[in-house]
């Protein structure tokens, strides 16, 4: 998992990667008036019920078990300010449907970046090759799947000008240059993007959505004498232009402000293990990699997850819940149905320290015979669903933040990450920290930087030895990588403490 | 699309753009094809076939700049909104005298010199042996150890190919094809299941191999049963070729232009300047034959230069792009690397360790990130000790520490094993005085 901020600053150059402007909606497209009617979705695709069964029916004849096609239209726009100018703007359109069909757990799959009959019944003859046993597919009646509204938004992107856009962008460079007289340099960013989904598959679902995000933030670099420094925030939700407000702005300004003045007195630790106390909020990363992705049902039911064998087995404390939520309002990681039509849950991974449910899709819902999670979701119409996180995060704990600390007599304390990652057979996980603190008797001492943390997943799970009362949602731009594919995702975590973890450092 | 029909998409997008109030442009038409098959437990576990394409245009309006791109080709009304849409947005940005294209006397012009980026058989493959190429990898490594929990062997192909044009004079084109065959094997060793994988890639069909990578996956793998981490100090690092490239990695970002220009580089003010040991000698090739960097020009069209990066540690080039270069006052060198190739030393891996005494072989790395503007690093790795010339245990959940300038002016030996399946060309690399932290 990673920030964004390398995605949007490589666009600068893209052949084929880009993003922004289109002020007034694409005029070719049957702009949706009513986003809660489906007929609106078929008439913007241009496709029927007909289309749609003609094309299953394809799909399925060489005796697939099941066939679904997910469309899909996305509008991304970005503006950047770097020098002190909004200065360059980037859009992309990207239009298509995937057709995928299932023969027990064995996936075909091929797309279409052109919706009509000709395309999609090619590239569902393609698809249907993963099974070889040719049969009559009889039609499912049509069932229209409303999908939830965990996103309600009032001032839709596509409807917004560049022209309103920009100066949210400046504000925030010019608040960052007035902060603090050592900023030699600042970037800053907005990205918007729209996305349509239909859905419909061959059960006779039939189901949409309209996705909006946007991420907002910046980069700042300070110097002290000959030091340079440089560090970035942002923040990232499901809402329409209505969010962006000079609050925000100076929010975020300070932060990115205060992070970066904390790294001139820092350095990195002593080599080795001990205690880690994870602050509320952004520390949420540890799950996400420690933990959620282990419990994604397509390793563990290849039996490639350290935790495969761990269902309904105490893993952690009583005191710990953790839970892969796609259902938080205006969240980055919520969707009202998932990417295979399926209702998207809140799910308890952990329930009082014991092992409740993998993150599952479709297929590895059927293979351990539970409901679907709601938690298939692919990057776009150009690839498969897999199980993927949503918002990941543990509820809140027994402690105080003051006893978790008493508790600690050297050890680190971190709050800013940049990145992480896990093997997920091994179950070693590791996170980027930016900037925390030593812990010296209990007391915050020391700044310290730019040092990787390494633990074990199921180790780590079961030395979380305190959570405190204080639980924080990151809503920061997290992007999950999974087989290729990317994803947005958030977290969250109380202050919590790990009884030992190994931290990178020197030697004396 | 042929070629032809690329050429005259992109000139048609170009000279809308120039008529609809940009004063130029630039266009790309790309278009892709790639499949893929994986196999698992003796039967196909997913088939995946598709095609691709799209336009995006660079647009210089009234000395403001933006970039767009889209999917939709086949509707030309639809694209001459997409294009004039752009334009009027463009106009609410800052002027920015920065943004031009490339001087046209820096533009590559076509003399047809093959680099051999393109293998011509890829339409007339038959599918069946690119099945029977993974099926095959995976009968290597089944059933021969009782370890084995999960193998996955897969066969990846594309073929890409793209035009480009610009208002004030450039036209190239290039087609570029691979192939790949993996495999990833996991097995069980007490709570752990390490995983490993092998894999091999070619730019012609004929010359992948396609024996022996499900045997390597699986050695590799096995030889991971048991890790566990040692106590934390200073020692040698031998680097496997495979992953060499990601430690030179953070160093040739810091040499990007806009690293360079908005400080966020820690190699600001250092050309000419000794930043490695003497050990470091970086050629930045763009014409090996076949090369997987390979090419004539690069994405702004300047003509490439095979070039010196660093010289016994001295830095000679940075990555300068047309923008960049306008900002910094330097000359554009090209903004992106081609091939780039360690100058290789005289023994292999196996020689290194048969004489170090003490240290630790990564081959595996793990998260952890470089701090681009001071150059601190922290790595997250797993490998094996080595004692008194010896493989002893394999080790995993440490992390390896420092700062970057120290980092390669540590080199102390430079392997002849270049790893050749990848456009960094890359052999082993020792390094002395490395932070190692474990328990």
């Amino acid at each position: 998992m990673s920030l964004n901020r390398r995605n949007f600053i490589k666009t600068s150059t893209a052949a084929a990667a880009g993003t922004m402007i289109l002020p007034p909606f694409l005029q070719s497209y049957q702009n949706i008036q009513n986003s809660t009617d489906v007929k609106s979705y078929m008439d913007h695709f241009e496709v029927t019920t007909e289309l749609m069964q003609k094309v299953i029916s394809e799909a399925m004849s060489k005796g697939g078990n099941y066939a679904d096609l997910f469309f899909e239209h996305k509008i991304s726009n970005s503006l950047g300010l770097e020098d002190g100018k909004v200065n360059k703007a980037y859009s992309n359109v990207d239009y298509g449907v995937g057709i995928r069909v299932l023969k027990g757990d064995q996936t075909g799959y091929a797309y279409s970046e052109t919706i009509d009959a000709t395309s999609m019944l090619n590239a569902a003859r393609m698809a249907a090759n993963i099974a070889n046993n040719p049969k009559q597919f009889s039609l499912n009646t049509v069932n229209v799947k409303a999908p939830a509204d965990y996103y309600k938004i009032s001032q839709k992107w596509e409807n917004i000008s560049v022209k309103d856009k920009v100066p949210f962008v400046q504000k925030i460079n010019d608040k960052v240059f007035e902060l603090d007289k050592k900023v030699i340099k600042a970037k800053a960013f907005l990205l918007d993007e729209t996305s349509y989904v239909l859905f419909y598959n061959s059960e006779g679902t039939l189901s949409y959505d309209y996705r909006p995000l946007v991420s907002f933030g910046a980069v700042c670099t300070m110097q002290r004498g000959d030091q340079i420094e440089n560090t970035f925030s942002g923040r990232s939700y499901r809402k329409g232009f209505e969010w962006l407000s000079d609050d925000l702005v100076n929010t975020l300004a300070k932060d990115v402000v205060d992070k970066t003045n904390i790294l001139f007195d820092a350095t990195k630790p002593k080599a080795g293990e001990m205690p880690v106390v994870l602050g509320a909020g952004s520390s949420g990363i540890l799950l996400h990699e420690a933990i959620g992705h282990t419990f994604e049902a397509d390793f563990n039911r290849k039996k490639t997850s350290i935790f495969s064998d761990k269902m309904g087995k105490k893993v952690a404390e009583n005191f710990i819940n953790i839970i892969d939520d796609g259902t938080l309002e205006n969240n980055r990681g919520a969707i009202n149905i998932d990417d295979e039509g399926n209702e998207v849950k809140k799910t308890y991974l952990v329930k009082d320290g014991v092992l409740n449910s993998y993150i599952h899709d479709r297929i590895s819902a059927q293979h351990y015979n539970v409901e679907p999670t709601g938690s298939g979701r692919r990057e776009s119409f150009r690839y498969i669903p897999l199980p993927r996180m949503r918002s990941t995060y543990m509820e809140a704990g027994p402690h105080t933040r003051e006893e978790i600390f008493e508790n600690v007599d050297y050890g680190i304390y971190v709050d800013n990450f940049t990145n992480g990652q896990v093997k997920i057979g091994a179950g070693d996980f590791t996170f980027f920290v930016k900037s925390g603190y030593l812990i010296e008797k209990g007391k915050l001492t020391q700044p310290i930087k730019d040092i990787n943390i390494i633990g074990n997943g199921p180790r780590a799970l079961a030395d979380i030895s305190m959570a405190a009362d204080d639980y924080l949602a990151d809503n920061g731009l997290w992007t999950c990588g999974k087989d290729g594919q990317s994803i947005p995702v958030t977290m969250g975590l109380p202050t919590v403490l790990i009884k030992k973890l190994t931290v990178g450092g020197t030697n004396v | 699309m042929t070629k032809e029909e690329k050429y005259s998409l992109a000139k048609w997008a170009v000279n809308h753009a120039l008529k609809n109030g940009a004063q130029n442009a630039k266009v790309n038409i790309y278009d892709s094809q790639n499949s893929s098959v994986k196999v698992r437990d003796e039967k196909i576990d997913k088939l995946e076939q598709s095609t691709q394409s799209g336009l995006s245009i660079s647009l210089y309006v009234d000395k403001k700049y933006s970039a767009h791109s889209t999917n939709r080709l086949n509707n030309k009304d639809e694209l001459k909104r997409f294009i004039e849409n752009a334009i009027e947005g463009t106009k609410f940005l800052a002027e920015d005298e920065f943004r031009t294209l490339p001087e046209p006397h820096l533009y590559f012009k076509g003399n047809e010199k093959d680099l051999g980026t393109f293998d011509r058989e890829f339409l007339s493959l038959n599918p069946q042996e690119k099945v029977d190429a993974v099926f095959n990898i995976e009968k290597e490594v089944l059933g021969k150890d009782d370890r084995i929990i999960s193998v996955t062997a897969s066969y990846y192909d594309g073929m890409s190919s793209s035009v480009m044009v610009t208002s004030n004079g450039f036209e190239g084109d290039r087609a570029n094809t691979y192939y790949s065959l993996n495999a990833s094997v996991s097995v069980k060793g007490g709570d752990a299941r390490p995983q490993s994988y092998w894999s091999e890639s070619a730019i012609f069909n004929d010359q992948l191999k396609k024996e022996g990578i499900g045997k390597i996956a699986l050695n590799r793998a096995l030889k991971k049963i048991g890790q566990t981490k040692i106590e934390s100090g200073k020692m040698t690092m031998i680097v496997e070729n495979r992953l060499a490239s990601r430690s030179l990695s953070p160093l040739i970002s810091a040499l990007n232009g806009s690293a360079i220009q908005q400080k966020n580089s820690f190699l600001v003010d250092e050309l000419g300047n000794k930043i490695g040991s003497d050990k470091l000698t970086l050629i930045d090739d763009p014409f090996i034959i076949s090369g997987r960097g390979s090419r004539l020009f690069d994405g702004e069209g300047l003509a490439l230069k095979k070039r010196t990066i660093f010289d016994k540690g001295v830095l000679k080039s940075y990555y300068i792009d047309t923008y960049y270069g306008k900002k910094l006052k330097m000359d554009p060198t090209s903004g992106s690397t081609t091939n780039l190739v360690m100058t290789p030393g005289k023994r292999n891996m196996e020689e290194m360790i048969a004489t170090l005494d003490r240290g630790i072989l990564i081959t595996g790395f793990n998260g952890g990130n470089t701090n681009g503007t001071t150059g601190d690093y922290s790595y997250g790795i797993d490998g094996f000790l080595i004692e008194k010339g010896k493989i002893v245990k394999p080790v995993s959940e440490m992390n390896i520490t420092g700062n970057m300038k120290q980092l390669w002016m540590n080199l102390t030996e430079v392997g002849n094993d270049v790893y050749k399946n990848s456009s960094w060309r890359m052999p082993s690399l020792m390094f002395k005085d490395i932070d190692f932290s474990g328990i």
